[in-house]
């Protein structure tokens, strides 16, 4: 089957890849471009664990197709970081204890860091209600809220 | 998945050439939330898939002079939230989209694939039945419109013919004094698929309602429009007795299944509970609009 090339630019950089029609951006990021930070849990939008950034709107990698990224702006969680320097909210996440499997982290991040782009200072039912698409079977959820309501804190704090 | 094409043309002929040239084989590619997850499943294979997120018109939300709106079928349910306008007009139809799935999912989920992929449980369609929204489809006989209510024709079934796309809804103006809301019901808080979903649109003038429009979604086979419960509103004040009358008519248009999430008994009762709690809501919506 052929193959269609497509040009996209992923955490800032331009890249190329080659994809089939029916593969989706999650396959490409973890088996072509070892992107393997964005996790597949349910395949079907579910879960949220393999949350990414498509021209700077949340979605899920699992329900958009590869060749959907031509021409786009993608951003996972391996650019979350500015190289060894954590994002406030992964610093955050570590400090808290707001993990324990790991699975479903990178989405969890990567949502938390949209609506914190979106709102600086969201009220906890916000947080609860915008991550509702991001499930974990470990935490109960508890930590993950403060983690993000403590890292908005800072963050503000940090921009006065 | 074996020999799929994928095409993302940014003209609507060049999309509906193709997939009628596809006879039946296509599918057309809005958010993707449903197709994407039947193909995994292995409910669907087609041979193309039409993207149609680059054709401007199906992307676009437009205010027009008279104060109506016209809403791309594809546009996402984050991008017409995002609209400073849409959500103050048509505040019911804005909640119906928001609330199918999660963040996520509102980045690419669109009316246009709400509405075509043909779920009686569809969470925006009784909010565009209610808001009398018309859905214009292009296909190879050209355009034509057609009254959201028809355009289902049983689970997952559409009366689209071969060849024709969804382009986009059209809003008509809002007099003054118009309010809308949807409301649901799911076991759950969130992320989970409507039991019974209501959509009412009505008008008031000096309090007294002079027209009114009722959807009701996941109580038959398709979403409905319920006239009789429409009547029971119009030429009333909204007091208990209209409400009443308006709640029994929803019951009775009901023909709902018994399944996981709720009975044939329950739903039928729920229908006319969510009728009043959301003529309530429309009615405080239309007094301070």
């Amino acid at each position: 089957m052929a193959k269609m090339h497509i040009s996209t630019t992923i955490n800032g950089e331009p890249e190329e890849f080659l994809c089939t029609p029916g593969e989706t951006m999650l396959d490409v990021l973890r088996n072509q471009l070892d992107l393997t930070g964005s996790k597949e849990g349910c395949g079907s939008g579910d879960c949220g664990a393999c949350s990414i950034t498509l021209d700077g709107t949340l979605v899920c990698a699992c329900l958009m197709l590869a060749a959907e990224a031509e021409g786009r702006t993608i951003t996972t969680i391996e650019g979350m970081a500015e190289g060894e320097n954590l994002h406030p909210l992964q610093q955050k996440f570590l400090e808290e204890a707001a993990l324990q499997c790991g699975i479903c982290t990178p989405g969890m991040l990567i949502a938390a860091k949209a609506l914190l782009d979106d709102n600086p200072d969201p009220a906890e039912t916000e947080v609860r209600f915008w991550l509702a698409g991001n499930l974990c079977r470990c935490t109960g959820y508890d930590k993950i809220i403060r983690a993000v309501l403590d890292t908005a804190a800072d963050m503000r704090e940090a921009a006065k | 998945m074996t020999d799929i094409q994928y095409l993302a043309p940014t003209s609507l002929e060049d999309a509906i050439g193709a997939y009628a040239a596809a006879d039946g084989a296509a599918r057309i590619l809005a958010g993707g939330t449903d197709l994407l997850v039947q193909m995994r499943a292995g409910m669907i294979a087609p041979g193309l898939i039409v993207d149609i997120k680059n054709i401007a018109e199906a992307m676009e939300i437009r205010e027009t002079e008279d104060g109506g709106f016209v809403v791309g079928a594809a546009v996402s349910g984050a991008a017409l939230e995002d609209h400073p306008r849409f959500g103050q007009v048509w505040p019911g139809v804005l909640e119906g989209l928001n609330l199918i799935g999660s963040t996520q999912i509102q980045g690419r989920a669109s009316l246009g694939g709400n509405l075509c992929n043909g779920s009686p449980a569809a969470d925006s369609v009784p909010a565009l039945v209610a808001a009398g929204a018309i859905l214009t489809v292009q296909g190879p006989d050209g355009r034509r419109s057609i009254a959201v209510e028809d355009v289902p024709t049983g689970p997952g079934k559409t009366q689209l013919k071969p060849g024709e796309i969804a382009v986009n809804f059209t809003f008509a103006p809002r007099p003054k004094g118009a309010g809308d809301a949807y409301l649901r019901m799911i076991p759950r808080t969130e992320m989970d698929i409507a039991v019974v979903g209501c959509g009412v649109n009505l008008t008031l003038e000096n309090g007294v309602c002079t027209a009114a429009r009722v959807g009701l979604g996941a109580v038959a086979p398709t979403v409905l429009l319920v006239d009789a419960a429409a009547a029971a509103l119009v030429g009333s004040t909204l007091d208990d007795d209209a409400l009443e009358a308006a709640a029994a008519a929803c019951s009775a248009a009901c023909k709902p299944i018994n399944d996981k999430r709720g009975t044939i008994d329950y739903r039928t009762r729920v229908a006319g509970v969510l009728l009043k709690r959301a003529t309530k809501i429309a009615a405080d919506r239309a007094t301070t609009a």
